[in-house]
């Protein structure tokens, strides 16, 4: 059997190395950061974890609805297409600066479009 | 097929089921999200039995060290007792030792508890006046023999316990209290790490009793407090942090005004913005914020963008609560 995108990126210690990284690119963004102001930022970087797991295909119980109830009070603070494109731009540099291949980085692209429209409330 | 016990209530866990899915097929409300172990939204805790490693993944190491773990990601292989967090702690009877002002607006409460209690100087405790009215405090003090338990208390405007413990509570008078919570302390194992410290208020009543509890545990990294607020009367302790920086090398203590008052004995600034501005890269340092809830937020995300690891920021806000009449 082949290795899974999960595992073929690292498991969960990659998952834990990025959340790091990837967090912190967030709350450095000014095109983004203004939705994470009000936020438990322990929570949060547990919430990332979540996400990230998801992102490199790994178990999760992630369903469209999740999706939309957490996101829909920011899409009433105006989150857009914009705002989810530079947070897949976070993560896509995040993996880059992890050393992960464009190859693998194209595929954890391709497992958050999906969620797209349920983030964006579409 | 191990035993659980919550509530005086003996639930069955099948092998291979985790404690999480064994209460919800058993309809206790117990609050979860991702069931995989990373939203933390399952924190529950085994008072008297050390927790299974794996289901204390990505948990604070104080939080480890309570015993606290994730339902969703425990398989019990033995009986366990559980208690959620939302459970009220018992409430236990102390006496008031002594009250002593350390500055204008700010006294020191000594109360002497009867039964056993476990605490760590930086946790907090629930303080119950007789009407019923709770208030939480962090404890300034280490342990020991005498039973005592130490804690500052601001005077706020409208702010119901405090003024009723400024200008009503005497020596003698009972006052109940609850077990110790709260996830900000000092814990040993990496005694070199440098530990920076950061309060506002009586954020130092927690910080100070960190500060000594990691010296008293060996630490021998660096450890930097800095102690903030607007005017000198809102400081204190200045002599006793003095002294103890004194009798220890890797202790460094800064008191900051953010105010108009100015001397050279102290740092002209707001305290968060002058430990960053003297630490600005917190890679591998542990941190301690205690006071005012904006400095805390603030400080916690300046630490965390600085390099430090959200796991080594322990933040405790002191959110006030005031009467409304």
């Amino acid at each position: 059997m082949s290795e899974s995108l999960y595992e073929k990126l690292g498991g969960e210690a990659a998952v834990d190395a990025a959340v790091d990284i990837f967090y912190r690119k967030v709350l450095a963004d000014d095109r983004i950061n203004s939705f994470f102001e009000d936020v438990d930022m322990d929570k949060q970087a547990a919430k990332q974890k979540a996400f990230m797991t998801m992102a490199f295909g790994g178990p999760n119980n992630y369903t469209g609805t999740d999706m939309r109830k957490g996101h829909a009070h920011l899409v009433k603070r105006g989150l857009n297409d914009s705002h989810f494109d530079a947070v897949v731009e976070n993560l896509g540099a995040t993996l880059t600066e992890l050393g992960v291949s464009d190859e693998l980085i194209g595929e954890v692209v391709a497992v958050c479009e999906p969620t797209r429209n349920d983030v964006l409330g579409k | 097929m191990p035993k659980l016990t919550l509530n005086n209530q003996t639930y069955h866990c099948d092998s291979d089921e985790t404690i999480l899915d064994a209460l919800l097929a058993n309809k206790v409300d117990i609050s979860y999200g991702c069931k995989q172990g990373a939203c933390q939204s399952c924190l529950i805790c085994s008072p008297n039995q050390i927790p299974p490693t794996e289901a204390q993944k990505g948990l604070k190491e104080t939080q480890q060290a309570q015993n606290y773990f994730l339902a969703c990601m425990c398989k019990p292989t033995e009986d366990m007792e559980i208690v959620l967090p939302s459970e009220e702690a018992r409430f236990i009877e102390s006496t008031v030792v002594s009250l002593k002002l350390l500055n204008p607006e700010t006294i020191e409460l000594i109360l002497e508890y009867k039964d056993e209690l476990t605490f760590k100087p930086g946790q907090f405790i629930n303080l119950k006046r007789d009407d019923g009215l709770v208030r939480s405090y962090s404890i300034a003090n280490l342990p020991s023999a005498e039973k005592h338990l130490e804690f500052h208390i601001r005077k706020l405007p409208n702010g119901g316990f405090s003024e009723w413990a400024h200008d009503h509570l005497n020596s003698g008078d009972m006052v109940s209290l609850q077990e110790p919570a709260g996830d900000c302390f000092y814990i040993s194992g990496r005694p070199e790490q440098s530990l920076l410290l950061i309060g506002t208020g009586t954020g130092l009543a927690p910080l100070a009793g960190i500060v000594r509890d990691a010296l008293k545990q060996g630490h021998t990294g660096d450890i930097h407090l800095f102690h903030g607020s607007r005017d000198i009367d809102g400081l204190y302790w200045v002599d006793e942090m003095k002294t103890l920086a004194e009798k220890n090398d890797n202790f460094n203590y800064h008191p900051c005004l953010s105010g108009s008052d100015t001397s050279s004995e102290y740092k002209a600034g707001r305290a968060h913005m002058e430990a960053l501005k003297a630490h600005p890269k917190l890679q591998g340092w542990r941190v301690f914020l205690c006071g005012h809830p904006g400095m805390v937020k603030e400080a916690q995300k300046k630490a965390y963008l600085a390099g430090a690891s959200l796991k080594d920021i322990y933040a405790d806000a002191f959110t006030v609560l005031t009467e409304q009449n």
